[in-house]
């Protein structure tokens, strides 16, 4: 079984956001790229049953749908262990052109399990993971927060409000994970960046894909009022403010 | 033409977050000039259904099926496309919840349609389509025009206020071209907690961090929560560290929510932790440092012990409240 990990680039989610060109883009000055935590959990998911040899798994590969700028961030990806990297070479603008592209490259590859996120911690969509299942007509699970092979059947746990369900659906198939997929990110080691120096970056040019969406401008928040303080002395203060000022109780 | 609506039951019963749907759906509708449809999957009876017309959905289609008693999202898909369909719906609205979630970018693809996603208000203009949606994870908001012919939108929990019409909705059974061979979840084992106030569903969010020293600590946080009919949650550290169960983790990679009022107790205020819980209406935090940063996000705030204030919020509410 081959396995495909869609990683989105993101900045590091501690940055201060800001934008240029009126508004429209994003102000990547001094930012630092990482892989969107939810990817890096699911590449983690997927090595991790790779290296019990029972499971089967051949391959970890990973797919990223963006430029030239982005190959630091598949790097890491190759150093933390993937076996090998697709790029597919267009600025990511749409939900639905980039999952159009994944889905061509799944097509044309045979993965049995694609793995996406959540949702990016960019551009906050939840979509390209379903988006890529119905591209390509295969049975998804989301919010799922275990995967095992059991068997040479695939296990899956998933949320829903108020509990959990286990199902599980035959390959091929797109699993969309969230909290619970695995523990802590695995880290690259000294090897594993050696190694990726030499692993593969497949790069290709983009299908011919409709965007269907556009962002006509980015807004910051309101800047929130000041925080009224209330005497620790006196409590009471509090419960009556968001009874009576507020009415939130 | 009309807007489609996806009404999620729960054993039968809409909650709260279906008729802020509904709500939201006849607004979209009246911008466009036409009335809004609902599309309910599952065993929910008439008197139940007809709710929705009290938010001014016109109609509702019923589908009943025990192919769909799994969730099943290639196959929801294919029933809500072909409602969209027979209704010859423009816009498509669907919450922004896990089932949400799996659906509306399987319908994008199946229907050619663009999808706003986590949208808190109304459109700001139907002619172009242009939604604002969160983006940098609650860093700031994006102003999306959706270019396609039929649109989709997801609604964040807890944006859209009721907005009660009074109107019969016409219940008519729908019958989309589906069988259980195209059914491929398998579902094994379901494991649900009952009784709890879900943190998505809740108004009041009472939420402790690392500041609460220890699980042993948790009593009177959960009595405050307990008196205010709230739910409670936690910041990650505090899930990692096993105080609290993980579904109570909120933020960037835990829970995502926008209550009413969100009470932050011993959190430092984590641009990771504020991801999750900056849509709220009202943020209340007690620290003890006053250079936290959660009092940067917070309206009401007091510098203090958790120890020492807790118990003392807990009388006021019992005295003010008079429980
Ligand atoms: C990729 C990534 C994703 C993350 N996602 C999340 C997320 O989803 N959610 C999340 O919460 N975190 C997340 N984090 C972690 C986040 O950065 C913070 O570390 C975390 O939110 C801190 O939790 P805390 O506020 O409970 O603890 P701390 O930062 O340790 O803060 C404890 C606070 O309690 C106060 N305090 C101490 N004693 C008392 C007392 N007696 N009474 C009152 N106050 C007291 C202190 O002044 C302090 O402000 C993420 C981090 C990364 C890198
Ligand atoms: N440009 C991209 N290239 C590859 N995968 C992506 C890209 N954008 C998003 N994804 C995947 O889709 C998930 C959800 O992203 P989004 O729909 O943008 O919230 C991410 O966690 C990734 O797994």
């Amino acid at each position: 079984m081959k396995i495909l990990v869609c990683i989105s680039n993101v900045p590091d989610t501690t940055t201060k956001v800001k934008f240029t060109d009126n508004n429209t883009k994003f102000d990547a000055n001094g930012v630092q790229w990482v892989i969107n935590p939810w990817d890096e959990l699911a590449l983690t998911r997927a090595l991790e049953l790779k290296d019990n040899a029972a499971n089967g798994i051949t391959a970890v590969s990973v797919i990223h749908v963006g430029n030239a700028s982005s190959e630091p961030t598949i790097r890491k990806a190759l150093a933390i262990g993937a076996d090998d990297a697709y790029r597919v070479n267009a600025e990511p603008t749409d939900a639905y052109n980039v999952a159009g592209q994944i889905s061509e490259i799944v097509k044309s590859e045979k993965f049995d399990i694609v793995f996406c996120g959540i949702e990016s911690s960019d551009f906050n969509g939840s979509t390209v993971g379903s988006m890529v299942a119905e591209f390509l007509d295969y049975p998804s699970v989301s919010a799922v927060s275990g995967l095992n092979i059991e068997n040479g059947q695939t296990v899956i746990t998933r949320e829903i409000d108020g509990g959990k369900e286990v199902v599980s659906v035959p390959a091929p198939f797109v699993a969309i994970v969230q909290k619970g997929i695995a523990k802590e990110p695995r880290i690259a080691a000294m090897r594993g960046i050696m190694q990726a120096r030499t692993k593969a970056i497949k790069v290709s040019e983009p299908v011919a894909i409709d965007s269907l969406t556009e962002i006509v401008t980015f807004e910051l928040p309101q800047p929130r009022a000041k925080c009224k303080m209330v005497d620790a002395e006196n409590p009471k203060q509090l419960i009556e403010l968001l009874m009576n000022e507020a009415k939130v109780i | 033409m009309s807007v489609l609506v996806f009404t999620e039951n729960w054993d039968g019963k809409f909650k709260k977050s279906s008729f802020e749907l509904a709500s939201y759906a006849t607004k979209v509708a009246e911008m466009l000039g036409t009335t809004a449809t609902a599309v309910s999957i599952g065993n929910v009876d008439d008197s139940e259904l007809k709710s929705l017309g009290n938010y001014g959905v016109k109609k509702v289609m019923c589908v009943k099926n025990d192919s769909l008693n799994v969730h099943d999202s290639q196959t929801y898909t294919k029933v809500i496309a072909e409602a969209a369909q027979k209704e010859g719906a423009k816009v498509i609205i669907i919450a922004n919840n896990n089932t949400g979630k799996a659906l509306a970018p399987r319908l994008s693809v199946r229907l050619k349609a663009a999808i706003g996603s986590g949208v808190n208000k109304l459109p700001l203009s139907v002619n172009p389509f242009v939604v604002v949606k969160r983006a940098y994870s609650g860093n700031a908001y994006a102003q999306v025009a959706l270019k396609s012919d039929i649109k989709i939108i997801t609604l964040a929990q807890n944006s859209f206020e009721l907005i009660e019409t009074p109107n019969d909705a016409a219940v008519e059974a729908f019958a989309p071209s589906i069988d259980a061979s195209m059914v491929k979840t398998q579902l094994k084992d379901v494991q649900k907690q009952s009784g709890k106030i879900l943190i998505t569903d809740a108004e009041i969010v009472v939420s402790g961090g690392r500041g609460m020293k220890s699980a042993d600590n948790w009593a009177p946080l959960s009595e405050l929560a307990n008196l205010l009919g709230a739910a409670t949650a936690c910041s990650r550290p505090v899930s990692d560290e096993g105080w609290r169960p993980h579904d109570e983790h909120t933020g960037q990679t835990g829970k995502i929510i926008a209550p009413n009022l969100y009470i932050a107790i011993g959190i430092s205020g984590a641009t990771q932790h504020i991801a999750g819980v900056s849509s709220s209406k009202f943020i209340v935090a007690i620290n003890s440092d006053k250079d936290a940063p959660i009092f940067e996000a917070a309206q009401y705030g007091i510098v203090g012990d958790a120890a020492k204030v807790l118990p003392q919020l807990v009388e006021a509410v019992k005295e003010l409240k008079g429980k």
